[in-house]
């Protein structure tokens, strides 16, 4: 049985779908890419598994369980962290209030504050500085470990690399590993396909809603991921 | 009155102001709501008041200590009933909803307790007075004052020191951040519109020991309320104390200067001048 497992859904934007009759798995343990365009559902989807976009039809259960019923901090108690689009850090808190508002729901495990010190040593110094005098890169490390803090055992992280400059992405994606080995499982939204497809086991590509690809980054030609990215035939 | 009793006697009578605009500011900085049944929820509580002192007897002050958790009770109900409904939506629902329950309150109390004016008797207290050479504090706002301060100091170290007042701050930064680090905005909600009704419960009764109040009196508490949140800046907490200060004082000291008009219609003017020169208010947060 999967760890999380996206069967048929579908999602709406007030009117507009974006998601069609979608299916995917994720295995415990696993780190999953999901690539595509810009409008393609990435977000929708994150949104949906997180809670905060309902699903409609179909069906999202976690370790078994049916999340449709279940309310945004009900999954977040469940061990589903989404680090979001566009970071959304808490402003008007300090660096450490927003990682300890991060352990709010007091799940146990191996990320503690040290810890995650640890793994972002640039946040380190920044403490107890408000969070809104952070960069770029040190507010997605901080989202990324304010969602750590809740020891998730899926950690959703919706475009890390939006709006970053290459350096500070690829020093982002180097903490990728040491959350994996704590035995979290990663399910990772990102426009840049070369970096999403070198951090993950297994891909899928969205377009216009539907899963237009998907398989091991090794077996997947760069012509047949062009083609489901760009939704063009794939020329021989 | 000199100067000087004019210039203490608005700092006090600021901190009954900052005691109303309390819960306005707590509902609006956690939720961005404002309840314009504020006022009427003081008046409420001066009611109920009296009717347990006229039950049981002795001082308004044991009253305080039934109708704080009554307040945050009936704060809860308010949350959960009506309130949820308005967060997040367009501030016309909110305008028309709240305005609404004043109404209702108001109709409420003159259902029960007539239009006849009541007054929570506090004896001798109320005109008691300590002479510092040309200088005299009254005993009771000097209380009220001090009462206001305690409060402000309790809910700046709940919300700064502990891990649900983290909670507050985050859901007013960002709520759907917040829902996304497991914290639940009903709750976080609910207890806000229960902290913001508790003060105005208690604000109501120290101006019930003041002066008489009647069923209708809760609109012009609400503008005092609002006018000190204002001044102060919206959001900031040691702001609604400093606007609540600014106001009484505009209202003493515009009074010791023209002594024929009458002292609110400084505040006014006061809060009107703020509106237009620093529309954020004085400690306001600038608003995203």
């Amino acid at each position: 049985m999967a760890l999380l497992d996206v069967e048929v859904v579908d999602a709406f934007y007030g009117d507009f779908q974006a998601l069609f009759q979608l299916s995917l798995a994720v295995d415990e343990g696993q780190a999953v890419a999901v690539i595509g365009a810009n409008g393609a559902g990435k977000s929708t989807l994150m949104k949906a598994i997180a809670g905060i976009v309902p699903a409609r039809g179909g069906r999202i259960s976690f370790d078994g369980i049916d999340l449709g019923p279940r309310s945004v901090h009900h999954r977040v108690a469940d061990g589903i962290s989404l680090v979001p689009e566009g970071r959304r850090i808490f402003p008007s808190l300090t660096v450490e209030e927003n990682l300890l508002v991060g352990a709010y729901r007091g799940r146990p495990g191996p990320w503690t504050l040290t810890k995650v010190l640890e793994t972002f040593p640039l946040l380190q110094r920044l403490a107890t500085r408000s969070a809104a005098r952070l960069s770029g890169g040190e507010q997605q490390a901080l989202a990324i470990g304010r969602a750590l803090m809740n020891n998730p055992r899926l950690l959703l992280l919706d475009e890390v690399s939006l709006g970053l400059a290459p350096t500070v992405v690829k020093d982002l994606y180097a903490s990728l590993p040491a959350i994996r080995e704590q035995g979290t499982t990663l399910l990772i939204v990102e426009q840049d396909v070369t970096r999403a497809l070198t951090a993950a086991d297994i891909a899928y590509c969205l377009l216009e809603g539907r899963v237009s690809l998907s398989g091991r980054p090794a077996e997947l030609s760069r012509p047949a991921i062009a083609a489901a990215y760009f939704g063009t035939e794939v020329s021989q | 009155m000199n100067w000087l009793n004019a210039v203490v006697a608005g700092v006090l009578v600021g901190g009954l102001y900052a005691l109303y605009a309390t819960g306005l500011s707590v509902s609006f900085g956690v939720m961005r709501l404002v309840n314009l049944a504020h006022g009427d929820l003081a008046v409420m509580a001066a009611f109920l008041s009296s009717t347990l002192v006229l039950s049981a007897g002795g001082s308004p002050f044991w009253t305080i200590l039934v109708l704080l958790p009554v307040g945050f009770l009936v704060g809860l109900a308010l949350q959960r009933v009506v309130f949820d409904r308005l967060v997040g939506v367009d501030p016309a629902f909110q305008i028309v909803a709240t305005f609404g329950l004043s109404i209702v309150i108001q109709n409420a109390l003159l259902r029960v307790y007539s239009a006849d004016r009541r007054a929570l008797d506090v004896g001798k207290l109320k005109v008691d007075s300590v002479s510092i050479g040309d200088l005299s504090i009254g005993v009771f706002p000097l209380l009220r004052f001090l009462v206001a301060v305690a409060v402000l100091v309790s809910l700046s170290l709940f919300l700064g020191r502990t891990k649900l007042g983290r909670a507050f701050r985050a859901t007013s930064d960002d709520p759907v951040a917040a829902r996304l680090m497991g914290i639940n905005n009903r709750t976080i909600y609910m207890v806000a519109t229960g902290i913001a009704v508790s003060t105005v419960f208690l604000a109501g009764v120290f101006n019930g020991a003041q002066t008489n109040f009647a069923t209708s009196d809760g609109p012009g508490l609400l503008i005092f309320a609002f006018e000190a949140v204002i001044i102060g800046g919206l959001g900031s907490l040691w702001g609604t104390l400093a606007g609540g200060i600014v106001l009484g004082l505009a209202q003493t000291l515009g009074a010791e200067q023209f002594t024929d008009w009458p002292s609110q219609l400084f505040g006014h003017v006061l809060f009107l001048v703020v509106l237009a020169v620093r529309p954020n208010g004085l400690f306001g947060r600038v608003e995203a």
